[in-house]
């Protein structure tokens, strides 16, 4: 089904998954690139305005180990994921284990392991990546989407409750 | 987020979770109907439908019509509107980031072997 989205496609496929589809203006080679290159990731896997991502190591193979870390600039509080990948299929195909690392944050985030699993086709020159990310359970799930890797989404279900509270 | 509004997601999401209940409800955007008129496009018997309606009345995604002889199930849009919100901020923070992956895609692009095989003759001059 090569199809075009523009615009991040986030759907519930079960209890326990989320799957986020995006396409890209791109080569399936260089999407790949950047999402395996610490350098590149490190530019554009951020949390909300106001966090950056200071430690971004990656040992893309077969059993290697990941460790990504987010800081807030205004008060310095961090967490991070960490994990081992599991399939490394250069350009078409990444599968990772994920655990939350509470870091100085350490909020309710799942402590289990999650499976991710990251695929990339190309059609004419745009290349589309699927994330299917298993929390293996929907309790963990549910919390990921709650507390996730954005602090700012936290405040937009807050937004959220009050709306709902005023509409009553 | 607060409990009352994670359980009432977690009813939606049930509700949404089955692609019978799912047709009903888009068949319900086009205007109330009656029970036969919603157990009509499907090969399954009305008892069957009346057990799937029960589950969207449940979450809230249907209510009863005021006619007692019909009583006519109508789209409640609320509950809909809750569970989209929450998957927006959710996918709002991914395209954050992809939006900035656009960008580092469009640099890359023009560091490419055809890129540079371009700029190469400026370098053979020297």
């Amino acid at each position: 089904m090569p199809m075009t989205v523009e615009k991040a496609q986030v759907t519930l496929p079960s209890d326990r998954e989320v799957k986020v589809t995006r396409s890209f203006k791109a080569a399936r080679p260089l999407v790949y690139r950047a999402y395996t290159e610490p350098a590149l990731v490190q530019r554009w896997l951020l949390g909300p305005p106001g966090w950056s991502m200071p430690v971004c190591e990656m040992d893309v193979r077969v059993g290697g180990r990941y460790r990504w870390r987010w800081r807030s600039d205004t008060d310095g509080s961090e967490f991070g994921f960490a994990g081992t990948f599991r399939e490394v299929q250069p350009p078409s195909r990444l599968v990772h284990t994920e655990t939350y690392d509470p870091g100085t944050v350490g909020d309710a985030h799942p402590q289990s392991e999650a499976i991710v699993s990251v695929a990339f086709s190309e059609d004419g020159g745009i290349t589309t990546e699927t994330t299917l990310i298993d929390f293996g359970s929907k309790e963990a799930r549910d919390a990921a989407m709650a507390t996730g890797m954005t602090g700012g989404m936290e405040q937009s279900y807050q937004l959220l409750d009050v709306l709902l509270v005023e509409r009553g | 987020m607060n409990t009352q509004l994670s359980d009432r997601l977690d009813a939606t999401f049930i509700a949404l979770a089955d692609p019978t209940r799912r047709a009903i409800l888009a068949r319900l955007t086009r205007g109330e109907a009656s029970v036969t008129e919603l157990a009509e496009p499907f090969a399954i018997s009305q008892p069957a439908i009346s057990k799937h309606l029960r589950i969207l009345e449940r979450a809230g995604l249907i209510t009863v019509g005021q006619d007692a002889q019909r009583r006519p199930r109508r789209l409640e849009g609320k509950p809909l509107a809750e569970a989209s919100a929450w998957l927006e901020s959710y996918r709002a923070s991914w395209e954050a980031n992809f939006a900035r992956l656009d960008r580092v895609l469009e640099e890359l692009q023009h560091k490419t072997p055809a890129a540079r095989r371009a700029r190469a003759p400026k370098r053979a001059k020297r």
